[in-house]
């Protein structure tokens, strides 16, 4: 979600297969850089897979061009390296937010195959995504504070997966401004 | 089917496994080792294909060593999961191993660690952690009883627990299991909790 300088990227943290659950402590948000976030949801494996590829792009970008990778670049990269795989593709759905330009919030969401979906307010993805596209619409006013953002985020993330059996066991937030990252967990439906 | 499971106690590991080798409905045999010791301080338990998980486990274990081989220090348990997370991860789109993973170990600075890695390279770390029908059995049981920083003789017995009750609640219930157990001492076999003995082969 967009708000003023600012955006916040939430997850829920449950691993599971399919009626399982495995761990409720799983990382699905990834820091690229300082003020770049990529959360991937949909298969474990293809997310981990990816979020390596990932780094390993923008590591060498960084050593290439001595500065890191603007948002809107990364959704680049990310989209392409998506499509690459078009005839067999990586099951993940990836969610892109950043600061770019002027510390100006940039969000963006793709399908499993690399369609780019950018927005101005928010955007969401997973198995809870038509619940979360409802309680954002809803919830969402636009330049809202940092304190303002983290309250909307984590209500429309708790609201929406405590209605999925696929999401849930708490929620994973952060926070990112221009000056400084917070991180935060959420407590709710343990189920 | 067949169940391995593993928990992390004070300063050691614990991964224990089913040792029926099934083909169909036949038992080949019931004392089938499924936890390769990887070098002095790891354990890999497997469970999945048989084919696939002899050749696997090997595969790997013969590739922790060459790295001792080649750089003089041995890997670390992050880094030896790590490495078969990714040799399962470039095989799943080609010829998938159908094996899944629950590798256990013990370093200097870390500690004792579990990771579970499924067979489609999904890799995690974990506290505790079960495959198979048994797992249903298993998870339950560790979710109930398991406390951080158990000692050996809290942790066996729970996993005699979790042994009683895939015996006597799973329909085709593995007879016999092996435990093996890792810590600072180094990885090591503990015990085989057997109910049936194969009869014993006169050596040629």
């Amino acid at each position: 979600m967009v708000g003023k300088n600012c955006f916040a990227i939430a997850s829920d943290r449950r691993l599971g297969v399919q009626l399982q659950t495995i761990a409720t402590d799983f990382q699905k948000i990834y820091k690229i850089h300082e003020k770049l976030f990529i959360g991937l949801s949909g298969l474990a494996t293809d997310a981990q897979t990816l979020y390596q590829r990932l780094v390993f792009r923008h590591k060498l970008y960084e050593l290439r061009e001595e500065r890191d990778m603007k948002p809107e670049t990364f959704a680049s990269l990310v989209s392409a390296l998506l499509y690459e795989k078009r005839f067999g593709p990586y099951f993940c759905q990836p969610v892109i937010a950043g600061l770019g330009d002027e510390d100006k919030p940039f969000i963006c969401t793709m399908d499993s195959i690399g369609a780019k979906e950018l927005a101005k307010d928010f955007v969401v993805a997973g198995t809870a995504s038509e619940s979360l596209y409802g309680a954002c619409e809803s919830m969402f006013k636009p330049d809202m504070e940092p304190e303002e953002l983290f309250e909307t985020i984590s209500q429309a993330l708790l609201s929406s997966v405590d209605r999925d059996c696929l999401s849930g066991w708490g929620g994973h937030v952060y926070v990112v401004t221009p000056t400084e990252v917070t991180e935060r967990i959420l407590k709710g439906r343990m189920d | 089917m067949e169940s391995v499971f593993g928990l992390v106690g004070k300063d050691f590991a614990i991964v224990a496994a089913d040792s029926s080798a099934v083909h169909s409905i036949l038992v080949h045999k019931t004392n089938e080792d499924k936890i390769m010791l990887l070098d002095s301080h790891k354990l890999m338990g497997a469970s999945g294909e048989t084919g696939d998980r002899a050749q696997f486990t090997e595969y790997i274990q013969k590739n922790v060593a060459l790295y001792q081989f080649r750089n003089g220090i041995p890997l670390t348990t992050a880094a030896a999961a790590n490495f078969t997370r990714g040799e399962l991860a470039t095989a799943l789109r080609k010829n998938p191993y159908m094996v899944n993973i629950i590798m256990a170990g013990h370093d200097k600075d870390v500690g004792p660690s579990l990771y579970f890695i499924d067979y489609i390279a999904s890799l995690h770390k974990l506290d505790k952690a079960a495959f198979g029908y048994g797992s249903y059995f298993a998870l339950s049981m560790m979710d109930r009883h398991y406390r951080k920083d158990m000692t050996v003789e809290e942790a066996i017995d729970l996993v005699d627990k979790v042994i009683m009750e895939i015996r006597s609640r799973l329909v085709v219930a593995p007879p016999n299991f092996v435990i093996k157990i890792v810590d600072k001492d180094g990885a090591r076999e503990y015990a085989w909790r057997e109910s049936i003995k194969d009869a014993p082969v006169p050596a040629v």
